[in-house]
């Protein structure tokens, strides 16, 4: 119902929207374009390992800052099902805090240096297209307080894209 | 009415069909195959310019060699780049980057104050820079303006990942990952757009992003 009276509200907005834009100037009919979100993501993998499939929809329509509340206790009961044996992990974050930060899905970026997932001294500063961060996030959901716990489970031995990247923008390797 | 009616029936039908792909490869079960279906977010410190910062967002995964040529950004989505640069980091967005794409052009508009936050958008309408859209087989088309670069096209999937082994493991079939992976992306393209933009336009010390998509209404 949220939902739907959202839509209303902004279809009215709209519709007040386009009657003032034809009091000016701008002869635009789409001056005003509104839109509804269909799809977000932050951190990479965390809707696919800790949202169940009949809860991605809301998900992707949850704006993060009411992620927590919504999603904190779903993330920690999966992360206990994945992991009945998790006590606290590599950032050393009990069950509790580590799916409380995990739950709000944001992606932390520093603006003053190293921008990196994981680089073995810089956490959860960015995201940079060679950071294997699935591995990462194994390791603190399998690998216990020093990673060393279920090694089978804490790397996909996967390391590495299948094209270099390029130094110079758009960076990203041309498609197959 | 019929408006919202026809988008909960569509929901409603491709809601039942389920999926596991990462990072975030079709993790929107009612935008599956659709144009707004996000599978990747990166955000890093350009490589070439210590002050600048990049955005990548990738659509449309799993796109082999030959249905790249005729993959195209849908004409209806926005991609909204969110930015919450509060000290408290109250986790909404105080600037927004937002990309359209229409007539074979990708413009982008930002980082400026939404117009309205959270799941409901409005295009801020703002400077922009923009750029033709990259074709399949061409040397990237790069637009520069305001400060800010922009590449919209196909391009290698960066993500790479034993999807099939993971899978394995959560279904109980394998307790381990293989001792050699198999990268389930190798040889897949997606749908790229990439924004670099000076830091100090983003704020300072640390930022929360993430990224929507958005259909226009």
């Amino acid at each position: 119902m949220k939902k739907i009276s959202k839509i209303i509200t902004l279809g009215l907005l709209s519709v007040a929207a386009v009657s003032m834009s034809g009091c000016d100037k701008n002869d635009d009919p789409k001056a005003m374009v509104t839109y509804e979100q269909e799809d977000q993501m932050a951190r990479p993998g965390i809707s696919t390992v800790f949202v169940s499939s009949d809860m991605k929809d809301n998900f992707n329509t949850t704006t993060p800052s009411a992620m927590g509340a919504a999603y904190a206790t779903k993330f920690k009961d999966r992360l206990l099902a994945l992991n009945p044996d998790y006590t606290t992990n590599l950032l050393t974050l009990d069950a509790a805090t580590f799916s409380g930060v995990l739950a709000t899905d944001v992606l932390s970026v520093s603006l003053d240096g190293a921008t990196t997932f994981y680089d073995g001294t810089n956490v959860l500063t960015g995201r940079k297209l060679s950071d294997d961060v699935i591995t990462v996030e194994l390791i603190l959901i399998f690998g216990g307080p020093d990673a060393s716990e279920k090694p089978g489970l804490t790397d996909d031995n996967v390391d590495a894209n299948d094209k270099d990247f390029s130094n110079a923008f758009p960076y990203l390797a041309t498609p197959w | 009415m019929k408006k919202i009616v026809i988008s909960f029936m569509i929901v409603a039908c491709v809601s039942s069909v389920a999926y596991l792909i990462a990072a975030d490869h079709i993790d929107a079960p009612a935008v599956t195959g659709t144009g707004s279906d996000i599978t990747d977010f990166y955000a890093f410190q350009s490589p070439a310019n210590n002050s600048n910062m990049v955005f990548v967002v990738n659509v449309q995964g799993l796109l082999a060699p030959s249905a790249t040529a005729s993959a195209s950004f849908d004409e209806e989505v926005m991609i909204e780049i969110n930015i919450d640069n509060s000290a408290t980091k109250d986790n909404l967005e105080d600037l927004v980057i937002q990309a359209t794409f229409k007539n074979g052009k990708v413009r982008v508009y930002g980082p400026i104050a939404p117009i309205q936050k959270g799941v409901a958008s409005t295009l801020v309408n703002s400077a922009y820079a923009e750029a033709a859209i990259t074709a399949y087989g061409s040397a990237p088309t790069i637009g520069e303006s305001n400060g800010m670069k922009v590449f919209a096209g196909p391009r290698d999937d960066p993500f790479f990942f034993d999807l099939t082994a993971y899978q394995a493991v959560l279904a109980g079939t394998a307790t381990k990952f293989k001792d050699v992976g198999v990268d389930t992306f190798a040889g897949t393209n997606v749908m790229s757009l990439v924004v670099e933009v000076p830091k100090s336009t983003l704020g300072s010390g640390t930022i929360n992003t993430w990224v929507t998509s958005n259909r226009e209404m």
